[in-house]
């Protein structure tokens, strides 16, 4: 049995020296092959007696099996050898760099941002956002709202007007989100509890105003809400929109035409290096105006006084953006400066939630 | 407002400090601006004596001063005043000191080479005027080394308060002190004025010419005449009062009516009785008239505006200003003083109209006390008397002084009602007699007689308000606000109001940069972009580029844009989800998003990059607009795409978004060059805009359970084919064809090859589409795919001219 021993060590040599899949497949056929010598070997055993078969065939079979399980193990390490060498070769620079990716690059501005933000708090307390024309007539933005005609409450409010119509009556741009309580209450059946976020203008102009910017009202009418109610919502909502666990706030009494008694809201803060700081310090900074709907104005809006009552509150969307978030100035929230944009702006899917926070 | 704390002492007995009456006039709603407390300020500086002055060595206008300052130890002081000479006295401050007019810290110094310690101080540095001439130069007999303040008498705090437009009676010191008696802080001081003891009737007879209509313009006008005054400088009390309050002192007669304007919120006027020509006639001014007023400026009023005139003419304009031709000066010995009440929305109206804001306007338009009518002149007249002698007539008061009786019926419970405050009736009512309303009635409803001084005051809620702001607003406690049903809060935005939010985040995240632009831009803008009209011009714009309001948001986004290239950033991706105005009515404003992009800044990517630059072109822009539609999960089936967009695109790359002809949603494309130029914008600029308004509502449906999802056991075969047709013919004309030739089983079609050049005819291009075909009931056999691939080809051939490439 000497050959088939030199026959396995030839081929186990043969499999060991193949240097890719093509000579390993050489030797599997010259092995194994309908021509191989094994398969020769092998083609013997059918004319060998039973006896011959007993005790070759064994050898034979051993031999074959052996060599097949070489072949495998040798295919098996020629391939990984030859992927290894593949991927070796395809080899990238993964240092190069890539572009920010859109939603990186998106921003959203700080006034949209803070309209979420607003809306995900009063929502929560059941108000729902009521919205108006920025071009409206005189009476819902002046005269309904208890500003008498020629009063100089109308003219701190530097109001752009447009040209007077055919039948000489002028609309103007709204000078407040006010005039949406009055179509509110003229549409709505109280109880009714709304905010209403909105571009205002007034021909106005200079480091701390623009002619247009933005605020927000609210308006609560029902049959039992009164200041202890107001104050609470707005220490609240201070409380919540700033994301501090205490404030302080001064309330003062003040006058507006649309509501009485009227106050001012004074939050307390402290100011350092530029940076104002909220639940803490001396100073006093004015973030809101506030009272009880006016009985005329609860009147001309159909509804009798002392049967509903009820407070509205506004203040300025762009201010209490930039005391939360820190903008120095006014002017560049309008400007459309990419580098201020980026920096101030928030990412796409910086979505305010109360159960998320509403800031990172 | 501003007041001195001495002048409230006038008519506060109070033995509160400055920080608490500050306090407390903030706490009432008379907001404190600012305290001005000179006491403080100038607390450092001393008076001293000038020992010698003698010629700076090293320079020609400075002196070298020995000065006392009264520790008998002379310090140096080099000085370049002009006035500065031996034995004078001055004010010193010794180094350490602040100088408020100079915004610096003094300190030992050497100037020229001669040392100096300390500084001789002008009026200016002090603070305390405008004259900077030279150092401050003190009689002869005053103290050395006393505090100036004390030695001048100018440690006066002066208190500047707020007065809202409602408070006319907090117009003066007298109101003010009112206001701080009833909320605690002391008691009010009462003057009585025992009427004054008339020599004579006033000669000058003053005659109200309204026609019966118009009597509310000059309800009543007091007048009367003091002979034989000697009008000189007032006192030095009267002046540093009005000086403290930034009033010029003029003379004592001039400066008695502004003193009773600021003291009592009472305006007066004077004529010098000796240029006043015949008797006083108030009337409407006429074509013509024409006055030079104290200011020296010339008006000519228009008819609505109420003159005071003579047989001279116009003398002064009511309630305003007085004329210079009969105002009074030092040569002045017979004056005539006027105390009239005048109607608040004229004065109000005639001011502006005239543009003369003065004092007297100021109070005259909010209102003032018209009980105080006629004894404000007595106390003019008194004050006259006093500081200036002479002989007074008696009064002439034309016309009536109107006494409206106001009663409200007040409920004491209107103040729980309102405010949820829990205050007892007697403190509401004593709250309410400090400030002089009149309460009668013990009840629980009790009537409320206004004060003459109260114009504001006319409801209910008014009183509460008094009410509250002197109790303190302090008082009424946080009382939490509860949902108006104990549940879940149910979602409260509307449709657009979701698609608005929507749209900007889905913006964003393609990488544009959300802008907030001007609602207002110029004619010429709006007029590019369909706008323009003229019931959309603001009379009254704040600058010629911001007249119109804005028919698209594209002008604001592209000169914002440019205005980013102009500062290097050429790669702009913006976008603005705002109000755009078609009209003047409510429905023609509508919410656009409109996204716009510059140079190389492709959602992909900005700027040049190893990948492939950001380059753009009008596919960027219908991404655009496509991507912001299915975020918002608006159905795309139904939309077409029609070649060109609106005038402001460039004709051949840009398209309409469509639902159907009458249902414009939008456009995208490139910015017409025309356009650009006119904006002075580089481009190419590409952009898509979308009405958020127009776009359908989602399909109601009653339950939230999503479509069955329905999968088919067969396998889906695509099949490619190139058509060659004529290059006009659009690709979506292709599909369409395509899509009919086959309605059941064509599951998604693309283009995938667009070609010209060789091989394609001249002046024609192949379009090469691949349809998947998903069989649901069985495998389609090679003869079923073969029919249908023959129907599409046919389909497409009909509709398109089309042939298919070899």
């Amino acid at each position: 049995m000497t050959d088939l021993s030199a026959l396995e060590t030839e081929l186990v040599n043969a499999i060991a020296a193949a240097s890719d899949e093509a000579a390993l497949e050489a030797v599997r056929v010259a092995a194994l092959g309908k021509a191989g010598s094994i398969s020769g070997l092998l083609k013997t055993l059918g004319a060998m007696t039973p006896d011959e078969r007993k005790e070759k065939g064994p050898l034979i079979n051993g031999l074959r099996d052996r060599v097949t399980e070489a072949l495998t193990t040798k295919r098996d390490a020629l391939k990984s050898a030859a992927l290894d060498q593949r991927l070796q070769s395809e080899r990238v620079d993964v240092t190069l760099p890539l572009p920010q990716s859109p939603a990186a690059r998106g921003r959203i501005h700080p006034i949209s941002q803070v309209i979420d933000e607003l809306t995900t708090i009063f929502a929560d307390m059941g108000f729902s956002v009521a919205e108006g024309s920025d071009i409206e007539t005189d009476f819902f933005n002046f005269t309904a709202l208890n500003f008498p005609v020629g009063h100089p409450a109308r003219e701190m409010h530097d109001t752009f007007f447009f040209n007077p119509d055919d039948k000489g009556e002028r609309k103007l741009l709204r000078t407040h989100t006010s005039p949406v309580q009055i179509h509110t209450m003229m549409s709505v059946k109280p109880p009714l509890r709304v905010i209403i976020p909105g571009r205002t203008y007034r021909c106005d102009s200079d480091q701390t105003h623009t002619p247009m910017f933005h605020q927000v009202e609210g308006l609560v009418i029902d049959k039992g809400s009164h200041l202890g109610h107001l104050k609470w919502i707005l220490a609240e909502f201070c409380k919540s929109f700033f994301e501090v666990d205490d404030v302080k706030m001064r309330f003062r009494p003040s006058f507006f035409p649309f509501t009485e008694p009227s106050v001012e809201v004074d939050i307390q803060c402290s100011r350092k290096g530029g940076e104002i700081r909220f639940g803490e310090g001396e100073d006093w900074l004015e973030i809101l105006g506030c009272g009880m709907v006016h009985p005329n104005v609860i009147r001309n809006c159909g509804l009798d006084p002392d049967e509903y009552q009820g407070f509205a509150w506004g203040m300025g969307i762009d201010r209490i953006a930039m005391l939360k978030y820190g903008m120095p100035d006014l002017r560049p929230f309008f400007e459309a400066d990419l580098r201020w944009l980026s920096h101030y702006g928030f990412r796409p899917l910086d979505l305010p939630t109360l159960a998320g926070g509403l800031s990172v | 407002m501003k007041f001195t704390l001495s002048w409230l002492k006038e008519h506060l007995d109070t033995a509160a400090s400055l920080d608490q009456i500050v306090e407390a006039l903030t706490r009432v709603g008379l907001e404190v601006e600012s305290v001005e407390d000179p006491a403080k300020v100038l607390a450092p500086y001393i008076t001293a004596h000038v020992i010698s002055a003698e010629q700076h060595p090293n320079a020609d206008r400075l002196r070298v001063c020995m000065v006392d300052t009264g520790d008998g130890k002379p310090v140096q002081v080099v000085c370049g005043a002009p006035n500065a000479r031996a034995g004078m006295k001055s004010v010193f401050s010794p180094p350490g000191t602040f100088i408020p007019g100079k915004n610096i810290t003094i300190t030992v110094g050497v100037v020229r080479g001669v040392e100096s310690a300390g500084m001789l101080c002008s009026a200016f540095e002090l603070g305390l005027s405008e004259d900077h001439e030279g150092i401050i130069d003190l009689p002869a007999d005053a103290p050395v080394g006393v505090r100036y303040v004390d030695y001048a008498g100018v440690d006066d705090p002066v208190i500047d308060v707020a007065i809202t437009p409602n408070r006319s009676d907090a117009l003066g010191v007298y109101g003010i002190a009112r206001d701080l008696a009833a909320a605690g802080l002391g008691s009010l001081k009462r003057h009585d004025l025992p009427p004054v003891k008339g020599h004579g009737a006033c000669p000058v007879d003053v005659k109200l010419n309204f026609a019966t209509d118009q009597k509310h313009l000059a309800p009543a006008f007091a007048l009367r005449l003091v002979r034989g005054v000697k009008n000189g400088p007032s006192p030095d009390w009267m002046q540093r009062r009005l000086k403290a309050i930034g009033l010029r002192p003029i003379n004592t007669l001039v400066d008695i009516t502004n003193y009773i304007t600021f003291d009592r919120g009472r305006p007066l006027h004077v004529f010098d009785a000796k240029k006043v020509k015949g008797n006083l006639v108030v009337r409407h001014a006429k074509d013509g008239d024409e006055i030079l007023a104290l200011d020296g400026k010339t008006y000519k009023p228009d008819p609505s505006v109420v003159v005071i005139c003579d047989d001279n003419g116009v003398e002064s304009i009511a309630g305003i200003m007085g004329g210079e031709h009969s105002g009074c000066d030092e040569h002045t010995t017979d004056v005539l003083i006027e105390s009239a009440l005048w109607d608040p929305l004229n004065v109000a109206r005639s001011g502006r109209a005239l543009g003369i804001n003065t004092d007297a306007r100021y109070r005259f338009e909010r209102g003032v006390d018209p009980a105080f009518c006629v004894p404000g002149l007595d106390l003019a007249t008194k004050m006259v008397l006093d500081l200036c002698g002479g002989e007074a007539s008696e009064a002439r008061v034309a016309g009536e002084v109107p006494a409206p009786e106001k009663i409200i019926t007040f409920p004491w419970s209107e103040v729980k009602r309102l405010t949820g405050l829990s205050l007892l009736v007697p403190e509401m009512k004593a709250i309410l007699t400090e400030l002089g309303f009149w309460v009668s009635g013990n009840d629980k409803e009790v009537k409320v007689a206004v004060p003459s001084w109260r114009p504001d005051v006319e409801d209910k809620a008014d009183l509460v308000e008094e009410i509250m702001r002197i109790a303190g607003l302090d008082q009424v406690e946080a009382v939490p606000f509860p949902r108006e049903v104990a549940a879940v809060p149910k979602p409260v935005l509307t449709l657009i109001q979701k698609r608005t939010r929507l749209a900007k985040r889905a913006l964003a995240t393609r990488g544009l940069v959300e802008a907030v632009t001007w609602s207002f831009i110029s004619k010429a803008e709006a007029e590019l972009f369909g706008g323009g009209k003229p019931e959309l011009a603001l009379a009254n714009p704040i600058a010629s580029d911001l007249s119109d309001m804005r028919p698209s948001l594209l002008p604001g986004l592209i000169k914002a844009a440019q205005r980013n290239a102009d500062r290097g950033f050429h790669d702009v991706a913006l976008f603005e989800v705002g109000q755009v105005f078609a009209g003047d009515k409510p429905n023609d404003q509508t919410i656009a998003a409109t996204s716009l992009r510059r140079g190389l800044a492709a959602a992909k990517g900005l700027g040049r990059h190893w990948q492939g630059a950001g380059a753009l072109d009008v596919f960027e822009a219908k991404a655009d607009a496509l991507a912001l539609l299915e975020a918002l999960g608006i159905p795309t089936a139904g939309l077409q795409i029609v070649q060109c967009g609106p005038s402001w695109f460039h004709p051949g790359r840009s398209g309409t978004l469509q639902f159907g002809p009458k249902m414009v949603v939008g456009a995208f494309g490139e910015i017409h060059p025309r356009i650009l130029d006119a904006l002075d914008a580089k481009g190419p600029i590409i952009a898509c805009e979308i009405t958020l308004d127009a776009l359908p509502p989602p399909k109601a449906r009653p339950t939230k359970m999503k479509p069955k999802l329905v999968l088919s056991e067969f396998q889906p075969v695509s099949r490619d084919f190139a058509f060659i047709v004529e290059k006009n013919i659009a690709a979506a004309d292709i599909l369409k064809a395509a899509q009919a030739g086959e309605r059941n089983l064509i599951s998604d079609m693309t283009v995938f090859d667009v070609y010209e050049g060789p091989g394609v005819p001249e002046g024609k291009i192949s379009v090469a589409i691949a349809v998947t075909l998903q069989p649901t009931d069985k495998t389609l056999t090679d003869a079923e795919i073969e029919a249908v691939s023959t129907r599409i080809i046919a389909e497409v051939q009909k509709k398109t001219g089309a042939t298919l490439r070899a």
